[in-house]
């Protein structure tokens, strides 16, 4: 028998308050294997943890059990101490009497027992641990940032500055993402693209940075330090080397389509480039839309197009590369309000969305910059907007706040009062919320300067009446019904989760919640983590944030990705899953049920009735494994084993906790 | 198609003529409305309490009388009663013991409870209405008017959107009229409010029937006695420029080239065999 030492930490009146520790360690003292035990006021601290170092080396303890909180606090220390004093540091055992027994029970009479018989259960287990090793894992020094709006940007560059080399995959022709639509920002209202394009150039000019446009991530497989990408680059029918961005090519082109970038507020050519500071500066071909496409006859860009960069017959392309580590910044779209049938969105052109009327201030927008109404192009001169459309709405829409919306329609009624200075603005909300640095102090100075009108209550209908339309709202202060004939009428849609969000989800295999925002690891503690090691997320994809907010979690998120590049190596999960190949029946479950497809069949040899035998088994790739047991739950015949939670370890401590009093 | 049929006592007093027309095209239709035997009120109002059990004992009854078969009613606010106690019946089991006990009858709920215009829509199709009408009407200037009834609330009626609804205008189309649409059609007309606070009432009714006029309605179509009673008061009064009111039936009859006294004949022959019934 191993010979175990046991320590048994008071955690202040913690763990002391409600149990009695001296009887603890005297009933410690009679397990079978125990040559020593003891307590202290505080283990974790130093002095605690030389206790156990000078312990271990005085009475030549081959294991040690610790009766303290949670593994998940403290097991690291316990184990680096023990590892210290020469020990294998999974020799080290953790009975949690703080929250699986002092913080759960109100006096000593229950806790006492309690304690006792997890310290039994500990010490069975700790008596039949062996020594692991845990893998070291190669670390490829490359990160990939998959989205390219401001937050993966923003990611994208503070992992160059560190000197690390990262590919950035953008879905569409430039990248920018929504901030590239917006006109000035709020609090300061700086002009967006003014800060947004700098950092842009700088992305495409780092040598550090490749970006990687109308591209799209189509597999992912390994493991942190080790994923490999499967990368779908789109045909862009241009050949990005060939061509100067002189823009001919869009300028004579005869086919038009709807303009996703101007939001469908006006067309774009066939081949064309998104918005004028595109980056990269490269047109494509949108094939639905091309005449040579659709019909064989046009080819005018390729006889206009001067450095002759036009490639009808270019293919998609495939990168498959190793990244050593993943950052998702997809970020959000925009419900549309079409849902809402009182609201009229989409049946009158006056009727439209915060980002559609965004791009009515921008002067390469569909109006020029004009705030004009898209019905007779006159300025509006009665604006009525409507938040938390589709917000806080739990009936039709999404239970939260989308968190922005207060702010940019605060921002639109001051830029519209700028542009059309006899424009008078109504606001109805539910709540105005403007939490954060500067916010309030602008919302005020919207009411207060910009003549704003605030009023608290919703819209109930809003239709056409002659050159008008009428908004029918409840002002629930006065408890007035309140009638506005407006000029235009601006929704504040919610902000929602990419539509192609859950895919993307499960390609990179992080999850996401109800809403098909990506999940953080905690809520508090883990911000940019997501429980998939080595894969974090940033910006509006997590949940819907302003530009500040997105910025600060691109760069944690970078931070936590250059902190991983900066290991050769990392230390990979030691409790891996073994089958005994001799017993494994071939039957595959666990195949099935690793979520970390680390099990894979293999061919043996076996001796049989004197010849041999072919047959199929399971084996584990331990790189893979992240030890989660759900192979060892599902097998049949018991066949495949954790180390360190090996089924005679659990049912050893079943045993201790049932066999006892 | 056969189907039973549920008056309700509107439609045999004030709203006659919602009944002896649908029933006349109904039947230039093929489509056979049985009228349940010894129906009593579908409760009027659906209660608004959950645990107020004793206004549902006549609706229940009446849903236990269809045997799980397609009920169908014509009155909006019958529809509106006789749906919402199935969808109790279907969704709080307490409720339902409590009323089936008491009626000594086996309802769980079953059976397509149905608007007379859903089953146009949903089962002989507005394509086919169209190509059976007889006497489009042509260059006549119809809009609907829904109220709440027949729409709200909304998951459970699900007979249209309720708030951009398009089932009464489908019909219209199908019977070949010149559909405008009010911005009103779907606001409250005062309800009984026309009874209790006039003026109040009137407000509501005379923004309907001005906004129709402004899109230029010559009639409005409606599926509620008390909905056509307001209008109708209303339009009747303020001395503007007229606007007819007509249960939806009424149009339908006309295009199918139904003529008055066809209606009257067979409402007649109706009569006689209910009280050969009896
Ligand atoms: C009307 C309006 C006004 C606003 N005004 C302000 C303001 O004044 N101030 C402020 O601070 N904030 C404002 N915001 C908020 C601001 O837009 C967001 O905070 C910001 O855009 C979030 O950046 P992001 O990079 O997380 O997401 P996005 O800007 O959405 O960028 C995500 C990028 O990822 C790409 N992508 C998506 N899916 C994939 C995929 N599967 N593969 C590859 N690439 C993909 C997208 O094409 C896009 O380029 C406003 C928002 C709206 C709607
Ligand atoms: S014409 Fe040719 S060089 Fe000019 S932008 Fe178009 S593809 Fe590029
Ligand atoms: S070939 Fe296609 S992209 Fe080129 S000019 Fe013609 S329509 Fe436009």
């Amino acid at each position: 028998m191993p010979r175990t030492g046991v320590f048994i930490c008071h955690c202040g009146t913690n763990i002391a308050g409600t149990v009695d520790i001296e009887k603890a360690v005297e009933a410690s003292r009679n397990f079978p294997g125990v040559v020593h035990a003891d307590d202290y006021r505080y283990l974790c601290s130093e002095m605690g943890q030389d206790l156990i170092k000078k312990a271990i080396e005085d009475n030549k303890l081959e294991r040690v059990v610790v009766g303290t909180c949670s593994p998940r606090m403290h097991e690291g220390t316990f184990r680096k101490a023990a590892a210290e004093a020469g020990l294998n540091p999974y020799l080290l055992e953790v009975a949690n009497i703080r929250e699986h027994c002092s913080w759960v029970h109100k006096d000593i009479e229950e806790g006492t027992p309690k304690a006792i018989a997890l310290l039994r259960a500990a010490v069975a287990k700790a008596v039949l641990n062996e020594s692991l090793d845990a893998p070291e894992l190669e670390v490829e020094k490359r990160a990939l940032v998959i989205g390219g709006g401001i937050a993966g940007i923003q990611a994208a560059i503070d992992i160059a500055e560190a000197g690390y080399e990262v590919d950035v995959v953008e879905r569409e022709p430039s990248i920018g993402g929504r901030m590239a639509q917006l006109e000035k920002t709020f609090p300061t209202l700086d002009c967006s693209a003014c800060i947004l394009t700098p950092k842009m150039v700088e992305a495409a000019q780092h040598p550090n940075i490749n970006l990687i446009t109308y591209s799209e991530v189509e597999e992912v497989k390994g493991f942190v330090g080790q994923f490999d990408v499967k990368i779908r680059q789109k045909a862009r029918s241009v050949d990005p080397v060939k061509c100067t961005g002189c823009g001919v090519c869009y300028e004579k082109c005869p086919a038009k389509a709807s303009s996703e970038f101007e939001m469908g507020l006006s067309k774009r050519k066939a081949i064309y480039v998104p918005f004028p500071q595109a980056v990269p500066n490269v047109p494509v071909i949108d094939r639905d839309a091309c005449l040579y496409f659709r019909k064989g006859r046009c080819q005018i860009c390729e006889k206009e197009c001067p450095p002759q960069a036009i490639v009808y017959d270019q293919k998609d392309e495939f990168i498959e590369r190793r990244y050593g580590t993943i950052i998702v910044a997809t970020g959000f779209d925009q419900m549309s309000p079409s849902q809402y049938g009182e609201y009229g969105y989409g049946q009158h052109p006056d009727i439209l969305t915060g980002l559609e009327f965004e791009r009515l201030f921008n002067a390469s927008g569909p109006t020029g910059g004009k705030v004009v109404r898209l019905s007779d192009g006159k300025p509006p001169k009665k604006v009525v907007f409507v938040q938390c459309v589709g917000s806080r709405d739990k009936a039709r829409g999404m239970n939260y706040c989308s968190k922005i919306c207060c702010m940019y329609t605060a921002k639109q009624a001051v830029l519209l009062k700028e542009k059309v200075p006899d424009a008078k603005s109504y606001v109805f909300y539910i709540d105005v919320r403007t939490a954060g640095k500067g916010y309030e102090e602008f919302q005020r100075r919207a009411a207060e300067e910009y003549d704003v009108a605030y009023l608290r209550g919703q819209v109930g209908k809003i239709f056409p009446e002659g050159d008008h339309l009428v908004v029918h709202g409840v002002d629930s202060l006065s408890g007035k019904i309140i009638e506005i004939k407006a000029d235009m009428v601006v929704l504040a849609a919610a902000s929602i989760a990419r539509a192609d969000a859950p895919d993307l989800g499960r390609i990179v295999g992080i999850n996401s919640d109800s809403y098909h925002f990506f999940n953080e690891a905690h809520p508090k503690l883990k911000p940019v983590e997501t429980h998939t090691a080595g894969i974090f997320i940033a910006g509006a994809c997590q949940a819907p944030k302003d530009i500040p907010d997105t910025v600060a979690q691109a760069s944690a998120a970078a931070v936590k990705a250059v902190g991983l590049l900066s290991k050769d190596f990392l230390k990979g999960e030691a409790c891996t899953a073994e089958v005994n190949q001799a017993e494994c029946s071939g039957c595959m479950y666990c195949e099935a049920v690793c979520p970390y497809s680390a099990i894979n069949p293999v061919e043996i040899e076996e001796r049989y009735h004197g010849g041999t035998l072919k047959r199929t088994v399971a084996e584990v790739n331990p790189a893979l494994c992240q030890g989660c047991g759900s192979c060892t739950v599902i097998c049949r015949s018991g066949s495949v084993n954790l180390k360190g939670f090996s089924n005679e370890q659990i049912l050893a401590e079943v045993d201790a906790i049932c066999l006892q009093r | 198609m056969r189907y039973h049929y549920f008056p309700g006592c509107t439609l045999k007093g004030q709203a006659k003529n919602m009944e002896n027309t649908t029933m006349a095209a109904a039947a230039a239709l093929g489509i056979e409305l049985v009228e349940l035997e010894e129906w009593q009120c579908c409760g009027a109002v659906y209660p608004l309490y959950e645990d107020e059990l004793i206004t549902l004992l006549s609706p229940v009854r009446t849903l236990a009388a269809a045997k799980g078969e397609p009920l169908v009613s014509l009155c909006a606010a019958c529809h509106h009663v006789l749906k919402r106690a199935q969808e109790l019946m279907q969704r709080n089991e307490e409720a339902r013991k409590k009323v089936t006990d008491y009626l000594e009858v086996e309802y769980t709920g079953e059976g397509r409870v149905l608007h007379f215009l859903e089953v146009l829509r949903d089962d002989l199709g507005f394509d086919k209405l169209a190509d059976m009408v007889k006497k489009p009407l042509e260059g006549r200037k119809v809009a609907a008017y829904y109220g709440c009834l027949l729409l709200r609330p909304s998951k459970v009626m699900q007979f249209d959107d309720p708030e951009n609804p398009t089932i009464m205008e489908d019909m219209l189309k199908a019977i070949g009229a010149d559909v405008v649409k009010s911005p009103y059609r779907t606001e409250c007309c005062g309800a009984y409010l026309s009874v209790t606070e006039e003026a109040v009432a009137r407000d509501t009714v005379s923004r309907i029937i001005d906004s129709a006029r402004s899109v230029g309605a010559e009639a409005l179509i409606t599926a509620c006695p008390l909905c056509r009673y307001n209008l109708e008061n209303c339009a009747a009064e303020d001395g503007k420029e007229p606007l007819k009111i007509y249960y939806f039936s009424e149009l339908l009859a006309e295009a199918m080239g139904l003529q008055f006294d066809q209606l009257m004949s067979a409402a007649l022959e109706r009569r006689r065999s209910s009280n050969g019934n009896k």
